[in-house]
Parts: structure tokens; sequence; C-alpha cells
């Protein structure tokens, strides 16, 4: 977990006009965000979601995801993985380097970093601050499939708080059919069934059916 | 009457109401009381936002003993509405307008959330600084 890298650049950057905010989507609650929050000492707004209504509002499918909002409360960029990348697929290959996968997530890292305080320096005009056609056109979608899939995602973590895990699957269920990209909606609704599913032989299966698909999108940054 | 638990924009609230197929009929007082909204002139207002009641559609939103269909209600906002089988769980998402991919102004949509002390924050607390809003979970 990233709590820590983000603390610091609240840190570095607090008295140059940044506020880092961290939203841990988990339906859990405390019980599962709580340890990795404590862990980290947040002295920036460290919260837990526990319905995903970040995700449902900025129409997000995965963790991490990671938007920019400027001064005036406007979207500079909407939505990026951040350094996560796909290296980790290749954890699967019998002649897989962990230490080469961490160099590589080290490198993207840094670079992210620098592309963060490059913008807060120089705001509209850094080039990682996106017009805004293209912020607006990275937002499109099928909205209404997307507010569905949201509310359905939603009624299952409220019939799994019910105890009702049978219907609460139910309804993750319909919300995976109406937004299949969601690996949010997958490997919740993973984790509520069975704690250490949503990173198990499923998740994994799943991986795989991307086949030449990115599991998280790069855009330019 | 039964008692159903209501989620609308991610609050949770019990109520005493008559689920039917699609709609979801509250007394007014129970409206008030779990939601906020009521019944004015000027339509079904919640604070100072109201939702004019669209002509001749009178008898979706209001039945004649005073109820209203809080689902009727929720729809016309944009807001996604879904129940489970019973009808004892209604879910109703974000209004359209809350959403950023319908947002013209490209205006980040506010949220109010809390942390593990169980105090609200909202992203508009921050207004006037740059913000970077990261998600990410423990799975």
């Amino acid at each position: 977990m990233d709590l820590p890298v983000w603390q610091a650049l609240h840190t570095e950057l607090g008295e140059r006009n940044l506020t880092v905010i961290t939203v841990a989507l988990d339906s859990g609650g405390a019980a599962d965000a709580g340890p990795w929050i404590r862990e980290a000492s947040p002295t920036h707004p460290s919260l837990i979601d526990v319905r995903h209504l970040v995700a449902e509002l900025y129409g997000w499918v995965n963790v991490p995801t990671i938007a920019w909002i400027d001064e005036e409360g406007r979207l500079v960029r909407p939505g990026d993985p951040g350094w996560a990348g796909d290296y980790f697929r290749r954890m699967v290959e019998p002649d897989f380097d962990h230490a080469a996968m961490m160099a590589e997530y080290a490198r993207l890292r840094a670079h992210y970093l620098d592309a963060v305080r490059d913008w807060v320096a120089h705001g509209p005009a850094s080039r990682w601050a996106l017009a805004p056609e293209e912020v607006r056109r990275r937002l499109a979608g099928p909205d209404r499939d997307h507010a569905l899939a949201a509310a359905y995602f939603q009624l299952g973590t409220v019939l799994h708080d019910d105890g009702r895990a049978e219907a609460a699957q139910g309804a993750f269920a319909k919300a995976k059919a109406l937004r299949p990209e969601s690996w949010s909606y997958k490997r919740q609704a993973w984790h509520l069934e069975e704690p250490g599913k949503s990173a198990g032989p499923d998740f994994w299966a799943a991986v795989k059916a991307l086949a030449d698909r990115p599991y998280y999108p790069r855009h330019d940054l | 009457m039964t008692t159903v638990t209501i989620v609308s924009e991610g609050c949770v609230t019990r109520a005493s109401a008559e689920p039917g197929a699609e709609d979801l009929w509250l007394a007014p007082p129970v409206l008030r009381a779990s939601t906020g909204w009521a019944l004015e002139p000027a339509g079904l207002c919640r604070g100072p936002a109201c939702v004019p009641i669209p002509p001749g559609r009178q008898t979706e939103f209001v039945r004649g003993d005073g109820a209203v269909n809080l689902a009727a209600l929720a729809r016309q906002r944009g807001q996604a509405a879904v129940h489970d089988d019973e009808g004892r769980v209604w879910v109703f998402g974000a209004p359209a307008e809350a959403r950023a991919a319908n947002r013209p102004s490209l205006e980040a949509p506010d949220f109010t959330l809390p942390d593990l002390d169980g105090r609200p924050h909202s992203l508009a607390d921050a207004h006037g600084r740059k913000v970077v809003l990261i998600a990410w979970a423990s799975w």
C-alpha cells in the first residue's frame, strides 16, 4: 500500500497549497482499511468509503485511481492509475524477477510524483494538466448503465451488512454484468465472499482472460 | 406498512414504508424524518432544492392519502433506483448532475466521508487548494 508515499507528498507540498486526500474503497470499513491507515499515521484526510461512492461519482473502476483537482474545484486529470502498472501480471511466469518489478515500479513512481510536483508548481501551464476537452473525453461513457451498476453494487454491500450473503452476491453479479470492466466490483465482492479470494485463482483467471488488453489503462503519464 | 432500509446517495436509513414493484410509498412525516424531503407547493423539496412534479404525473408521485413515492422522486432526479427481491432494501444512487460524466463544467463531484475516527471530511473543505484525490483499497 502506498499511503506512506501519499502522506510524504502531503507533507512535502502542503505549504505549496496541495492537499492530499486518500479514500479507501473498503466495504469492510475500518476492520479492513484501518490497519493500513493507522500504520501510515496520516495528517491528510484519509477516508473510508464503504459504499464506493467516490468510484460512483468519478466513474472509477479500479484501484489505485487518482484525480487532480485545481483550486477552483475543477478536474485537471479525471483518473489515472498513478505508478501502478501491468508488470505484476508476469508473476505467474516461471522466470519472474521480483526485484526487476520493484525497480520498474520505483521508476514509474518517481516519474509520477515529479509530474504532481510540476503541476503544483506550474498549474494549467504544466505539460501534465489536461485540456478540458480531453478531461471530458475521458469521462464519457454509458452513464445510465454505470449508475445502475453502482446502485446494484451498493445494494450488495447493504445486503452483505445485513448478513444476506447470497442475495448480496446476486446484487454484485448484476453490478459486474453492467460494468464488466470494474475490477473494484469484482475484487470487493470476492473479498466479502471470502477474504483472500480477491487475489486468488479467480482473480488470476480474470486477469489472464484480459489477454493483450491492459489491467491498468496507461494514458500519457 | 413494513420497515425498509433506504440507501440514498450513500446514507442509510430505516423507515416504515409501503413498497410496490417499482414504487416506494412513504407517509409525509416519515418522508421528512428519514430523508428530509417534503411536499410543498413548488413540488418535492429538501431545503432550498425543489423537484417540480411534472404536469399530468401527480399520481405517480403523490397518492390520495398523501403518501409520496420516493422511487419516483429518485428517478426524476436521475438517481438509479434498485431494490432486493423482497423490496426490503432500496438503493437510490447519486443524482445525474452529481456524477462527473454529466458535468460540462468539469467541477469535481463533492463528497463527505468519515476518517478512521468517524470525523466527516468533504472535498469542498479543500476549495482554494490543489487536491490530489486517491482511491485505494485493502483487498
